[in-house]
């Protein structure tokens, strides 16, 4: 139970994230929000992951609203130095397509 | 790393519950077409106070408020209830994926094509064996190929990703690399959970729970090989076998705090598992909905409070295990604050062993007493043996 997100085994693990871009939820991915962050469920592949704090949760869901990435990632308080654990948990989202790429739609 | 090191580790929160399950069970019916001999539900008659069309709408509506993603629908047979797929077809139009457990009885290639087409359905396929003599000795005759059939119809009619749900027993523990290439052959998903002594369980369970070495060999195989496997996070008592975290999932007990069950009749238990009065937080029908049991039961209070490791308190291994399965324990007649019956370091062996009493199930729908055939497991010493002619 290390890091900001715990993902079902078998989620492919590939780097796939670029914080240049522009990313959001996908579409069938819904977002239950909880004290420890939330729970976030996809419809097509039928996972199921934890987000473990409320300011990953707020990147993610303001995700849209940003042109890039980073920006979301700036927009909630996360510096550069503070970022890793961030990008790697976005990175695993991605690499489970709950986050995709918004021209990729 | 230290955004989450100012609040309590996430797995101490699931232990104290969560405002909505993260899933649930719900058995639709008692009414089922076999007669399996561990049947954790003691299915087999319809039970004429199971809720009508109306009454699980009603539910789904509630489970859509609380924003529960998904149910896993089993039984009994699900799909012999007349309003099954109607059922299925308001809970995804309600946002409430469907998991549903069957089978194979009803899964036609019209069926399969259907559900093929929706994004919100998965089917789980039971199967006991990989063979039929190991399937069907436990499940009854005819029900590996009516199994491989309805796994046919949905890898021909583009279905991607069906499970096929074993209950791993002593006579199939050996299978498990079998089980995986058949799950390869139809596009499907290994699903392997553990064999409680729940419902008629209690009766075959001293016979059929897989050896101490047989434990072993699983955890074992789940380590090197279970990385695309699904456990429905069944097997934490055996966590304590190697490094923290080398199992996957939660490994904790969810019961009546990210998890539950609701029986045909609305009455709602703390896992699918615990049917029995003990285990029962109360009915959707008398206690004013599902939200108001989840939230206000006595029993859900109970669980998700601090729990007693008792007579496990000094072992090294309580923080991987947490004294393992409730229902286990309580379903052989062993202390709740005690060790597992499948306990790795073999407490539960010499617990087993003295004089108990073992609970009798809550509910018995079963059309009489199923019947286990015997495996021959060893070939026959001489052809003449097996064969008259």
């Amino acid at each position: 139970m290390r890091g900001l997100l715990t993902v079902p085994a078998g989620a492919d693990m590939a780097a796939v994230i670029d914080l240049d871009r522009g990313w959001l939820l996908h579409p069938q991915v819904a977002v239950r929000p909880e004290p420890f962050g939330a729970l976030l469920y996809h419809f097509g592949t039928r996972k199921l992951s934890f987000l473990k704090n409320r300011t990953i949760l707020a990147v993610v869901q303001s995700a849209a609203a940003h042109e890039t990435l980073r920006n979301a990632l700036r927009g909630n308080g996360v510096g550069p130095a503070d970022e890793p654990p961030y990008v790697h948990a976005l990175d695993v989202l991605a690499a489970s397509n709950m986050l995709v790429q918004r021209d990729s739609q | 790393m230290n955004a989450t090191s100012t609040t309590p580790r996430l797995i101490e929160q699931f232990e104290r519950g969560l405002d909505a399950p993260i899933c649930l069970t719900w058995e639709l019916t008692y009414a089922c077409n076999l007669a399996c001999v561990h049947c954790l539900s003691s299915s087999g008659k319809r039970d004429p106070r199971e809720l009508s069309t109306r009454q699980c709408m009603d539910i789904i509506d509630e489970l859509q408020r609380m924003q529960v993603f998904y149910v896993n629908i089993g039984g009994g047979e699900p799909t012999v209830r007349p309003d099954f797929w109607e059922l299925v077809d308001y809970a995804t139009a309600h946002q409430v994926g469907v998991k549903f457990s069957t089978n194979g009885l009803r899964i036609t290639p019209k069926v399969a094509q259907r559900l093929a087409k929706s994004d919100y359905v998965d089917v789980q396929i039971s199967l006991d064996g990989a063979t039929a003599e190991v399937n069907d000795a436990v499940r009854g005759a005819g029900s590996y190929d009516m199994a491989i059939r309805a796994l046919e119809n949905l890898a021909s009619a583009g279905f991607a990703d069906a499970k096929i749900s074993v209950v791993v027993t002593r006579n199939n523990v050996g299978q498990l690399d079998a089980f995986a290439a058949l799950a390869q052959r139809y596009g499907a998903t290994l699903r392997i959970t553990r064999l409680r002594p729940s419902g008629r369980g209690v009766d075959v369970w001293d016979e059929l729970h897989p050896t101490a070495e047989q434990q072993v060999d699983l955890y074992n195989w789940l380590v090197a090989k279970g990385e695309r496997v699904l456990t429905g996070d069944s097997f934490f008592h055996l966590s304590g076998l190697g490094a923290p975290g080398a199992l996957a999932g939660l490994n904790m007990c969810g019961a009546g705090r990210v998890v539950c069950l609701i029986d045909p009749v609305g009455d709602v238990y703390a896992c699918p598992f615990a049917i029995h009065d003990r285990f029962l937080a109360g009915n959707v029908l008398s206690d004013s909905g599902f939200d108001n049991v989840w939230k206000n039961s006595a029993l859900f209070a109970e669980l998700r409070a601090p729990q007693s490791a008792g007579a496990c308190g000094s072992c090294g291994h309580y923080d991987s295990c947490r004294g393992g399965c409730m229902a286990a324990k309580f379903f052989t007649g062993l202390p709740m604050d005690g060790p597992d019956p499948e306990c790795v370091v073999g407490y539960g062996e010499s617990s087993l062993a003295q004089p108990r009493t073992m609970p009798r199930p809550g509910t018995d729908h079963s059309r009489g007493k199923p019947v286990m055939l015997n495996l021959s497991m060893r070939p026959p010493a001489r052809a003449c043996n097996e064969s008259p002619v």
